[in-house]
């Protein structure tokens, strides 16, 4: 499977809220299912630790069990959400397991830059919004990714930034690399200049 | 010309095209290492792609997080953990056969934890880009070297291009004045950091750690050091080289040689950031005032002075980390019953590191009850080691003696504790789940977990220090 995502425009969804500050990517996705070397079939494994009970059921108390978080794909979730290891292994299993986009008042930077180069649209908001979302799950949002905006029920607007090139490469799945690698001659004169000087 | 601090230079310096309002900049790599667990799915993406490795001699294989640590059976077989674990490692090895690329494998008496072996060979040097899909990169900025953890497809980015796209993120100066007391180690320092500034405290920032007791570490402490820069949120930790850094590096493998050498130290004298430079941001430590620390919750800013009582927690998130972890607040964490210790990973895994532990269990024994695993940071730490008879020392006193790897850091090769079992933990995370399900983690220095081992309980190493001198 290739790493180009779909051009993507909008999130329109419920929320499902995970109310937890620091969820690192451990919990997002065990180390012990990192063995993998697909990108795909994680999202069976998605807080695995946590979602299920022992005997292997789904554990009611998970906030994503719950039967009005079923089929959500926008994910509220608290504040420094990635926080931890570099692996995309994270928003592999988001997605795989139907997340489209999280949104938090402070997301961790790897994870979102992984994020965001596989289609998993991650937005931070101001912290009083954040709040309003924690507080009141499974509302239903609609995220505007040419706008920068989430439009909520009753018709009020949030905005948030998102830099103009992952805006770009999101609303046409861009490939990146693609993109780097239309860079070569520029990379081979930085190489000329460079390693003659040394 | 405008004052500029090392972070600025090492960024200009590796600027194929300044970024614009609209597109990153382009950054280029001079190192790339590569391991089992974060390169398989890029190394498919430019074989779909009908794409080579464009630098493979800036890029550099080692085996580490899957592996076992136990020695191979009669017949050479390794007991891997499962068959994928075995899986994923002979993809690598299939991988840089494929694509010419150097790996630090088996066979290998330089293979090691990425960011061990790394700088033991001379690849890491001082000025240089240095990416890994792996957040604990930020350790080579001990070097004075711009190193930072990338995911996979990032991976897949430099392998082809040898450049990333990025935005340049702020600069945060840390200064750390006055000087460790006896007992307390790099390891108190960054955990005392991380606890100061917290766990998101150097999110969009490159951090650079300066001062009178960085000046006067080892380059084995100053690794400490920046490694744990990610849990502070940090993506690079950095600290300017000088002397210290130049005599480590002298002779190794990989750095330049002779006339060429002595350039590159000339240059490298010109990196430290200049008088007038200013940073987005910049806290004062006092070193001095720093005591023996140990985490107590289940992230790295939940840190305390091992003495200090465990603080109330301040929400129902907080209450669940003290739940989980089964401590109470208002007590400290020093005289919790421990199950485990785990000595060794690229925060503390290296040749100093197993010293210090030693130095507390010679002639002493690992309690009754009490497993503890040594695990040296790479072959070459381990060869060091048992030169000096370290190993005999830990033998001795009941602890088992590892291959290098990851191990208990991560526990992806079977190396893991049992569901509430407390572990001391010399590595650099205390997630829940982080060394097995259920796990309850405690970080801490190489001293604290070797006196805990012997007492059984999380326990102050200078008590033991202490007897060493009146004896
Ligand atoms: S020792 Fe731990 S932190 Fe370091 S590279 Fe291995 S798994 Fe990552």
């Amino acid at each position: 499977m290739s790493s180009t995502s779909r051009p993507l425009a909008y999130v329109h969804s419920r929320t499902a809220v995970l109310r937890n500050e620091n969820i690192d990517t451990d919990r997002i996705i065990p180390a012990r299912f990192l063995t993998t070397t697909e990108r795909t079939g994680l999202g069976k494994h998605c807080f695995e630790d946590w979602r299920y009970a022992a005997d292997g059921s789904d554990d009611p108390a998970f906030p994503l069990n719950q039967p009005q978080a079923r089929g959500c794909s926008i994910l509220v979730a608290g504040r420094n959400f990635g926080c931890g290891s570099s692996r995309e292994h994270a928003p592999w299993a988001l997605l795989d397991y139907g997340i489209r986009a999280v949104i938090s008042s402070e997301i961790a930077d790897i994870f979102r830059g992984n994020a965001l180069k596989n289609g998993l649209v991650a937005i931070v908001i101001s912290e009083a919004e954040h709040r309003w979302l924690l507080d009141n799950p499974g509302v239903e949002l609609r995220i505007d990714i040419a706008e920068g905006t989430i439009r909520l029920p009753d018709g009020g607007v949030v905005r948030f930034d998102l830099d103009a090139f992952s805006r770009h490469c999101l609303l046409n799945g861009v490939d990146q690399l693609g993109f780097l690698l239309q860079q070569q001659a520029d990379i081979a004169a930085y190489e000329q200049r460079t390693e003659e000087a040394a | 010309m405008t004052p500029r601090t090392l972070f600025d230079k090492l960024w200009d310096a590796h600027q194929v095209k300044a970024e614009t309002e609209s597109t990153p900049g382009v950054l280029y790599i001079d190192l790339h290492m590569v391991h089992e667990v974060t390169s398989p799915q890029a190394f498919d993406e430019l074989r779909a792609r009908g794409l080579k490795v464009r630098r493979p001699d800036r890029t550099l294989a080692t085996l580490d997080h899957s592996t076992p640590t136990l020695p191979p059976d009669a017949d050479g077989k390794r007991p891997y953990y499962t068959q994928e674990a075995e899986a994923q490692v002979a993809r690598l090895e299939a991988n840089v056969r494929e694509f010419g690329i150097d790996l630090m494998g088996w066979d290998s008496p330089q293979r090691g934890i990425v960011h061990v072996a790394g700088p033991e060979v001379g690849a890491t040097q001082p000025g240089m880009t240095i990416v890994c899909g792996d957040s604990h990169t930020a350790t080579h900025g001990a070097f004075g070297a711009l190193a930072f953890g990338i995911g996979t497809t990032e991976v897949g980015h430099v392998l082809a291009t040898q450049c990333l796209l990025q935005r340049k993120p702020k600069s945060f100066a840390i200064h750390v004045d006055g000087a460790l007391q006896p007992g307390v180690t790099a390891k108190d320092l960054i955990l005392h950091i991380i606890g100061t500034i917290g766990i998101g405290g150097g999110t969009g920032h490159v951090l650079e750690y300066t001062g009178e007791a960085i000046r006067a570490m080892s380059m084995e402490e100053r690794m400490t050091v920046c490694n744990m820069s990610i849990e502070a949120g940090a993506r690079a930790g950095l600290i300017a080289p000088d002397d210290t850094t130049f005599a480590w590096l002298e002779g190794r493998e990989r750095v330049p040689k002779g006339a060429a050498w002595e350039r590159a130290v000339a240059h490298w004298r010109t990196l430290p950031t200049d008088e007038g430079a200013t940073y987005d941001r910049e806290v004062r430590i006092d070193a001095s005032s720093i005591q023996p620390s140990v985490t107590y919750g289940t992230h790295p800013g939940m840190v305390v002075p091992i003495h200090a009582p465990v603080p109330a927690a301040a929400d129902a998130v907080e209450q669940r980390a003290l739940d989980y972890m089964k401590v109470t607040a208002g007590k400290p964490i020093a005289g919790e019953a421990v199950d485990v210790v785990f000595i060794g990973s690229c925060t503390n895994g290296r040749l100093s590191d197993l010293r210090a532990a030693a130095g507390i269990l010679r002639g002493r024994r690992v309690a009754g009850g009490v497993r503890m695993l040594v695990v040296p940071g790479s072959e070459q730490v381990r060869r060091d080691a048992e030169r000096e008879g370290l190993h005999e020392i830990f033998r001795a006193a009941g602890a088992e003696w590892r291959e290098p790897g990851c191990s208990m850091c991560i526990a992806m090769n079977g190396d893991l504790a049992q569901p509430g079992q407390l572990v001391v933990a010399t590595s650099n995370r205390n997630f829940e789940g982080r060394q097995g399900k259920g796990a309850r983690t405690v970080l801490a220095s190489p001293l604290v977990a070797a006196a805990s081992a012997v007492a059984g309980r999380v326990t102050d190493p200078r008590e033991y220090m202490n007897q060493e001198a009146a004896a």
